[in-house]
């Protein structure tokens, strides 16, 4: 009982509640004026003809008095008085003695106005209640005074009918709205108590959990989804994070070890000078592969926290991807690669420049790094183009490839298959790639190279720029830098 | 990342770089390698800056230090330096409102900025706030130095030379004709702005980082060793087939083409 008392409580002080409390009470309100008024007007037309009827008898017993003289009015009013009717008369000479009809004294009400009027009276018959009259005076005009009126009890009681009939009205109006009310806002708070409750979980830790929805898509079906939708990001981060951790703990804190070893084996070698001199640039090596893999760490963490609108450039695409493929064919045929440049002429872009130069480094110096070399085939063709629109560089190899089902994982952070471990490199490479596609709305796609490994850089047609005449115009300050 | 160099180590094999007055062949002071240069370096860290201190001394150059902004500014406007290295975070006064308040006020001193935020937008915040070049931290000391000198000699009126000789090789600016001893050497558009980055900074050490900056463009880390490659092919063409090499390996460190023993 207590803890429905606290619902009801709990449903009663919330926002819902006093909403609804509110309308309903500018409904009664407003119900009141209605009924109150028409009420007021039935009554005022009611009292209006029972006067009209007493004005009109009350000219004809006037012209009888003038026709008959006073025996006649006498006579009438007695006959009148008679039947149980509805009709009220009281007829006294100068002195105020009564000399017919059927009430008793004139009603003091009257008295004291000297004019028509509302009255109660006590009937001559019994001794009930007394009963609600209307009457008007009859001036006769020789000192002799008759009162007419009607009882117009029936009505009273009619009026009191409706009058508790609007009340009782009223009353259920007032508690079915305010049920409502509790019942509309029992349901916000308990669709607000899951979200809260979705929440607390959350911020326990438990980042899996999503705020329910009923699917029936009301505003709060939309404020649930697009929270979930915050929640899904967020989980996404912190994943990314863990696993970086986790990577980072796993992958930095090898070299570091190793760093230290070197410098420890160092200083224990009994050569002297010369073994520290070498521990030492063994010592820097081993520091420089590790800052390295920060940067790239801290690169790709600061490409997933969105746009870098400082160093965004347009630049045709084609000359900078030719550009820097001839950076590494030296490097290449040193190697024993032929590097073939296919480049589309004209796909000017909007993106960041040095970081697309990376991820194009990126894929060329894993292309060198895990395909063969100096075998007949040994090829690696790098292309820009466009997809269905879309900008788009690849790197292709004809080296070992990658599985189909490892594809998906070689982009994510620190991933080396087993084959390539003993290759030199960070493990970031291929994630810095995707990364820089994400920034650029776009994604990394593997294909199967027959036989290798080509790897497409494709970005979001968002980055093309149609012409470069037409770009000078299009992005202001660009003139200017 | 585009610093990270390949430095193994920071100043072995570096020449020390005195102001002793040598003279090329040419019979002109070499600047690059005669150059004292007075340097104000306004960095945070104690233990930085007087290693910075102690390293540039032993380079043949002199240095100031200021430990916050504010100091720093009014030191930068009093004395005539020929570098500033600008720590980008600094108390009172942040570097890169030094560097404005530095360049609305005249003063043409290139600046070096030595930032620990090495995303690819801080580096081209600092550019436009007036810095001269961009360091990330960590740093190899040779990258420094390499830049430090460089920048010193920016303020030098050669830049408008429109011949470069160093020995009997001889750059042209204007035909873009390259000769050793009289004999025309045929070079690739990369290989003459190669050489042409390299002579121009004759006498100093050119990083590969430099390099990849200047004669590329580009702020990222190739990955792997490509600028070398390059370098080969250029001294096969200069040096292979003459008695004297000119163009230098500086272990360590980078490039440097010079008359004389690296």
């Amino acid at each position: 009982m207590t803890a429905l008392l606290d619902r009801v409580a709990k449903a009663a002080s919330t926002t819902a509640f006093g909403l609804s409390a509110l309308a309903v009470a500018f409904f009664l309100f407003a119900a009141a004026i209605v009924v109150g008024f028409l009420f007021w007007q039935t009554n005022k037309l009611f009292t209006d003809q029972v006067l009209a009827t007493l004005t009109a008898e009350a000219r004809i017993l006037s012209s009888e008095m003038k026709v008959g003289g006073q025996v006649k009015l006498v006579e009438t009013v007695t006959a009148l008085s008679r039947p149980q009717g509805t009709g009220l008369y009281y007829l006294a000479d100068g002195t105020g003695a009564k000399i017919a009809g059927n009430l008793n004294r004139i009603p003091p009400e009257l008295e004291a106005q000297g004019r028509g009027g509302v009255f109660s009276y006590q009937p001559l018959n019994g001794d009930g209640p007394s009963h609600l009259a209307v009457a008007i005076p009859v001036d006769l005009g020789t000192g002799l005074r008759l009162i007419i009126g009607r009882d117009v009890e029936d009505q009273r009681v009619f009026a009191n009918t409706i009058r508790f009939v609007f009340l009782l009205g009223f009353g259920i109006l007032s508690v079915i709205g305010l049920l409502g009310g509790l019942a509309v806002s029992r349901l916000i708070v308990n669709r607000m108590d899951q979200i809260t409750a979705a929440s607390r979980q959350i911020m326990e830790g438990d980042l899996s959990r999503r705020i329910p929805t009923t699917g029936r898509g009301g505003e709060l079906d939309a404020l649930a989804n697009s929270l979930n939708e915050m929640l899904e990001r967020i989980e996404g981060l912190m994943n990314g994070l863990r696993e970086v951790s986790d990577n980072i703990a796993h992958d930095l804190k090898t070299p570091l070890n190793r760093l230290r070893n070197a410098a420890e084996a160092a200083l224990r070698d009994p050569r002297g000078e010369d073994a520290y001199r070498e521990g030492l640039e063994r010592t820097i090596e081993k520091a420089d592969e590790l800052i390295k893999t920060f940067n790239a760490l801290l690169l790709i963490a600061r490409l997933e926290a969105g746009p870098l609108e400082e160093s965004t450039e347009t630049f045709d695409l084609g000359r900078f991807v030719a550009d820097v493929s001839e950076l590494y064919s030296p490097a290449a045929e040193e190697a024993g690669f032929a590097l073939t440049i296919d480049v589309e002429q004209g796909v000017f872009i909007r993106g960041n420049r040095q970081l697309i130069g990376q991820a194009i480094a990126n894929l060329i110096d894993n292309a060198i790094k895990y395909s063969r070399g100096g075998e007949p085939g040994s090829a690696i063709t790098v292309r820009a183009y466009r997809i269905d629109g879309r900008p788009a560089i690849s790197v292709g190899d004809h080296g070992p490839g990658i599985e189909k089902a490892d594809r998906e994982r070689v982009l994510k952070r620190f991933v080396r298959l087993e084959a390539s471990r003993t290759k030199p490199g960070t493990g970031l490479g291929l994630s810095l790639v995707a990364a820089v596609a994400r920034l650029h709305h776009g994604e990394v796609r593997l294909e199967d190279n027959q036989p290798g490994l080509k790897v497409v850089l494709l970005l979001s047609s968002r980055c093309l720029i149609a012409a470069p005449e037409q770009m000078r115009d299009d992005v202001p300050g660009l003139a200017a830098q | 990342m585009a610093n990270s160099g390949s430095s193994v180590n920071p100043t072995a094999g570096l020449p020390r770089r005195l102001g002793d007055g040598r003279l090329n062949s040419e019979g002109r002071e070499d600047e690059g390698r005669t150059h004292t240069m007075r340097v104000l370096v306004i960095e945070d860290d104690k233990e930085t800056a007087l290693f910075l201190q102690k390293s540039l001394k032993e380079n043949g150059h002199t240095a100031d230090l200021a430990h916050d902004g504010e100091a720093g500014l009014s030191l930068a406007l009093d004395g005539a330096y020929d570098v500033l290295i600008v720590d980008r975070m600094l108390p009172r006064l942040d570097g890169l409102s030094l560097i404005k308040s530095l360049k609305s006020e005249g003063n043409r001193t290139p600046v070096l900025i030595l930032s620990a935020l090495g995303e690819v937008d801080d580096r081209v915040k600092g550019l436009r706030a007036g810095g001269d070049d961009y360091l990330t931290k960590p740093y190899a000391y040779s990258e420094l130095l390499a830049r430090v000198e460089a920048l010193g000699r920016r303020t030098a009126p050669e830049e408008q030379q429109t011949r470069y000789s160093v020995g009997d090789l001889v750059l042209d600016r204007l035909s873009h004709r390259v000769t050793r001893g009289g004999e025309h050497i045929l070079l690739q558009p990369r290989e003459y702005r190669l050489l042409e980055y390299l002579m121009q900074h004759a006498g100093q050490v050119v990083t590969r980082t430099m390099l990849l900056e200047h004669v590329w463009d580009y702020h990222f880390d190739p990955q792997t060793n490509v600028i070398d490659v390059h370098v080969s092919r250029l001294r096969a063409k200069i040096d292979k087939n003459f008695d004297k090499p000119l163009l230098h390996t500086v272990r360590g460190a980078g490039y440097t083409i010079r008359d004389g023993p690296a």
